[in-house]
């Protein structure tokens, strides 16, 4: 990534965050993973972040709590929190989660493949898009 | 993957409106690249109904008659097209100009590189990101090609 500051991870699966921990050491991201496992926790830890917000968020949609729309629906309301890119990490394919997750100007909105490969490459993607692509300083 | 939907090109430069065309056909990118040239006629295009919407679109900040913010301003205060994420694409380095369109909800700030080649290979990472997103289509290298040119 681009910016030093910490990403975080918004994912109730406990194999799914696994799986993101481990890509991103194999890719050699050198930034800190901070996880949290419902959007409730997110929020929450945004809220208390004094400032030190991260430099993207990977959200999943499905989570216990609060989800992911939920989740979208508070942060974007939000002045400081919307300007934080928000990248969509999920497993579901249906339309309308993909067009309420862009409704809310997520920043992408990425379906995780199953092969671990596949799924490396994308979270490759992921941070090379995030690295060639500049942030706010200030509300990032 | 569905038929591809467009990708809308707002950019007043010539050169690099060519640049940006010369990419994405080198980088056999499948989807039409529609080409505006500021934000008035981005505007026109979207709100026209026989048009086909775009599922990206590719901003430039400084265009005569709408500029880019207020292009964004426009677009994120419709139902409709506030749905289509907008990468923007500029000379601007400018903390204030990062600061606005993220608050407006950009979905990716490129500063547009000079040479052709860094170009290319921005426009790839670019590329390959939407294709993750299932909005860009790229034509696959076939095998029968790459045997023809031997």
């Amino acid at each position: 990534m681009r910016s030093l500051k910490p990403i975080l991870l918004i994912e109730d699966d406990d194999v799914d965050a696994m799986t993101v921990k481990r890509a991103l050491k194999e890719l050699k991201v050198t930034n800190r993973l901070v996880h949290k496992t419902n959007g409730e926790e997110g929020l929450n830890h945004l809220n208390n972040a004094n400032g030190k917000n991260p430099c993207v968020i990977l959200l999943d949609l499905n989570m216990p709590k609060m989800g992911g729309i939920e989740f979208l629906r508070i942060t974007k309301a939000d002045e400081e929190l919307r300007k934080i890119p928000v990248i969509v990490l999920t497993t579901s394919r249906s339309e309308q989660d993909k067009v309420e997750s862009f409704d809310l100007s997520v920043a992408g909105y990425i379906v995780k493949p199953t092969d671990y490969t596949k799924f490396v490459d994308a979270i490759k993607t992921v941070d090379l898009y995030w690295t060639l692509s500049e942030l706010p300083t200030n509300g990032g | 993957m569905p038929r591809a939907k467009p990708i809308l090109l707002l950019e007043d430069d010539i050169v690099d409106a060519s640049t940006i065309t010369q990419t994405v056909e080198d980088l056999k990118v499948k989807n039409e690249l529609i080409h505006r040239t500021d934000g008035e006629l981005g505007l026109e295009y979207l709100k026209d109904p026989s048009h086909k919407k775009p599922g990206l679109i590719l901003l430039d900040l400084n265009m005569p008659k709408v500029n880019g913010i207020e292009f964004l301003r426009a677009i994120k205060s419709d139902r409709e097209l506030r749905k289509i994420p907008v990468v923007v694409l500029t000379v601007s380095k400018y903390e204030k100009d990062k600061f606005d369109t993220f608050g407006l909800g950009v979905a990716g700030y490129v500063v547009k590189p000079v040479d052709y080649d860094t170009f290319l290979e921005s426009m790839n990472t670019v590329i390959q990101y939407w294709m993750w997103n299932d909005l860009v289509d790229q034509e696959r290298q076939e095998r029968k090609v790459e045997n023809a040119k031997l």
